[in-house]
């Protein structure tokens, strides 16, 4: 272990590719822990320069250093706190005005800055000409121009906070908020050249086609319908391929486990291993595949637009428009969805979009969906329009998810968690260059991971309690089918059956396992069954009594009920508080239950099968 | 004070010059972050399909406000006549 030389801070605006910058100095030595393209906590790494270790600490994104969010104060007390040996500020080259605002006022509370100008490349593109040197001049501080995503000017840099952090410059005198600006603009002025180029009048025209009342909800549509049909399509032959590779495994692992008592055997291979080998397999290519897309999406800057595109919505319902990210997010995994939820200022706002973020369908719902649809309502068809029909009523269930979302939202607004939405200011940042790569593959490999590590760990014990539920038996029945019996009553007031219902019970640790494990007790076989023939699935479940009436309803309790285990311990997590936690588990069992019980009693009145 | 409009009366692609803000409180702050200040020169740029919220270009940045919130911000077409209306 090498000693601290110095301890440096970067703090800027958000979007200025802090980030970025942080990842790159550091070399990706560091977890950041960032959730859609947000710092949320400080994270922290550290780099070397000319035999020296210095400490990076990257302070969460702010517009201030007013005391108004969680994230300004974090910034503002670490700043003042004298911690850092230097602080540096990133701006952004494209929207310097405004960068130096949050500058000045990093200025007023230590002297120790170096500021950073970032984007350069974008800048250029945008023809958009900064002088570092004439800034530094106005400003006093030594002004660097970098290209994080570029690694341009990154030695220059560290050559400068190296210098800078010998320094004790003394801190400006505070000014008036009003004062700032008008000096911002003034710097801005003098260093600032830019000219009305094309590629912003593009950017403009990019965003009508995007954002206008003709096109803008269709493109979206149709932009996250690709998102979803590339993830569902896309995983089956990774999936496929890991779930042959699990059997090979299961083999081996059965010749290790030949000697053991024959119960050993079953609890271990066909309840622990397959039902996690399961998940696994299932879970893993979609999630792959879904969130580089969406990381894709955040990086060119689409996402802000869906927020702004859908804000009038989440007015109505008296939440916040970041909601709709949230909410995008939720396709590919509700517990990202909800950890993507902390990029809502608004503690009250916040609480309600994790508290309904399990309501939009995550791809793990999209298989039985999918199944139930192609059976049962476009009639096991196949060609051009039948796809078409599924794609829509897909689209349609979508909606529904949605639509639940919005006014469970809105009930929230009107009774626990009553309030006015928070005033609202969203940056639209300009379409950028995707930065693939090395920071993506990262991120994203956090985000899959981390899920997917939460998911085995509630997986394993799950495959060991299915296993158990169809082994165990108790006066010549399976405790599976005692309690699919015991269930069937219930059920059938909402227009299921015991097994649908205890089905989705066991599949509490993952979605996915939740039709395998219907057709485990249908079949009565003692571990999980799939079937890829859609011909074949429909005449069993038929033969167990199922209508489109069944269908439907399974379908509308599939959209809402409560969240997976891995949901429900981030919501634990997000919320620290298991009323909470629990409510969002009670919200959409409630509506789905009676969804259900409508429907079936309107079929039942209007037209009996 | 003939001239005088409120922000969110602005159509897409006028520009303005903010006179007076009553925003709610902590929006001003905010406001003032993103640096919307009296006698700031604030474009409209785009409309979401619902008419609200919409997109304003400030100080080189695009900015998305709802209606509820630039109701309160009043705008002049001049900047002259800003200047002298809001001593500094």
């Amino acid at each position: 272990m090498s000693r601290l030389h110095a301890t440096v801070a970067l703090a800027g605006n958000p979007n200025v590719g802090k980030s970025t910058l942080f990842n790159a100095l550091t070399g990706l030595r560091q977890h950041t822990g960032n959730w859609a393209g947000k710092t949320v906590a400080t994270a922290r790494g550290e780099y070397r320069y000319m035999g020296k270790t210095y400490a990076l600490v990257d302070l969460p994104g702010t517009y201030s250093l007013a005391t108004q969010s969680q994230e300004e104060q974090v910034a503002q007390e670490y700043i003042a706190s004298g911690e850092a040996d230097a602080v540096v500020v990133v701006c952004d080259a494209t929207c310097l005005e405004r960068s130096l605002i949050l500058a000045l006022q990093v200025l007023e509370l230590t002297g120790d800055v170096v500021v950073c100008v970032n984007l350069m490349d974008e800048a250029r593109r945008l023809q958009i000409d900064v002088d570092p040197e004439a800034l530094s001049q106005e400003l006093g501080v030594p002004v660097v121009a970098v290209s994080a995503g570029r690694e341009d000017g990154l030695e220059e840099l560290k050559r400068v906070v190296a210098e800078a952090v010998g320094e004790k410059r003394q801190p400006k005198a505070p000014a008036e908020p009003a004062e700032r600006v008008s000096l911002a603009a003034r710097y801005a002025a003098e260093v600032v050249r830019a000219q009305e180029a094309d590629r912003m009048r593009r950017q403009r025209r990019l965003d009508r086609i995007l954002t206008s009342k003709a096109t803008g909800i269709p493109v979206m549509l149709l932009l996250l319908g690709l998102l979803v049909w590339l993830t569902v399509a896309g995983a089956n032959g990774p999936s496929a391929v890991l779930t042959a590779l699990f059997a090979r495994l299961e083999g081996v692992l059965a010749a290790a486990l030949a000697s053991a008592p024959a119960w050993v055997q079953g609890l271990v291979l066909d309840g622990i291993y397959r039902v996690t080998a399961w998940v696994v397999a299932v879970m893993l290519p979609p999630m792959a595949i879904f969130f580089p897309l969406f990381t894709l999406l955040e990086d060119l800057g689409y996402l802000p637009r869906v927020a702004f595109v859908l804000d009038h919505a989440f007015q109505k319902a008296r939440t916040c428009g970041k909601q709709a990210l949230c909410m995008c997010m939720s396709l590919g995994c509700n517990a990202c969805g909800v950890t993507g939820c902390r990029i809502i200022e608004s503690p009250r706002e916040r609480l309600i979009a994790s508290l309904t973020a399990s309501f939009i369908p995550c791809n793990g719902k999209f298989p039985t969906l999918i199944a139930l649809i192609t059976i049962y309502f476009v009639g096991g068809r196949a060609g051009l329009l039948p796809s078409l029909e599924g794609a829509a009523l897909l689209l349609g269930t979508l909606i529904l998810g949605a639509a639940g979302a919005l006014g469970c939202s809105r009930l929230l607004s009107a009774t626990v968690l009553k309030g006015m939405p928070t005033s609202f200011a969203m940056e639209l940042p300009p379409y950028r260059k995707p930065r693939v790569g090395q920071v993506l593959i990262r991120s994203v490999l956090d985000r899959t991971l981390l899920v997917l590590g939460r998911a085995v760990k509630v997986a394993a014990p799950a495959g060991a309690v299915i296993w158990l539920a169809a082994n165990v038996q108790l006066g010549g029945q399976s405790l599976l089918s005692w309690c699919t019996g015991a269930l069937d009553p219930f059920a059938r007031l909402f227009g299921m059956d015991g097994v649908i219902l205890t089905a989705f019970l066991l599949g509490w640790p993952a979605n996915e396992i939740v039709l395998p494990v219907m057709l485990m007790a249908y079949l009565a076989t003692g571990s999980l069954v799939q079937l890829e023939d859609f011909t074949a699935l429909g005449a069993l479940l038929t033969q167990h009594g199922w209508t489109w009436v069944t269908a439907a309803c399974t379908m509308l309790f599939s959209l809402f009920h409560w969240p997976c285990a891995t949901t429900c311990l981030t919501l634990y997590k997000e919320t620290g508080s298991l009323k909470w936690t629990g409510l969002a588990m009670v919200l959409p069992t409630a509506l789905g239950l009676g969804l259900c019980f409508v429907l079936r009693l309107v079929v039942q009145l209007f037209c009996p099968v | 004070m003939a001239d005088l409009l409120r922000l969110s009366d602005l159509d897409e692609g006028e520009s303005a010059y903010v006179a007076e803000i009553t925003a709610a409180p902590g929006m001003d702050r905010r406001l003032t972050d993103l640096g919307l200040v009296l006698g700031t020169r604030v474009t409209c740029l785009l409309t979401s399909p619902a008419g609200d919220p919409r997109a304003y270009w400030i100080r080189g940045a695009l900015i998305a406000l709802r209606k509820a919130d630039t109701d309160g911000i009043s705008v002049m077409r001049q900047e002259k006549v800003v200047a002298q209306a809001v001593p500094r």
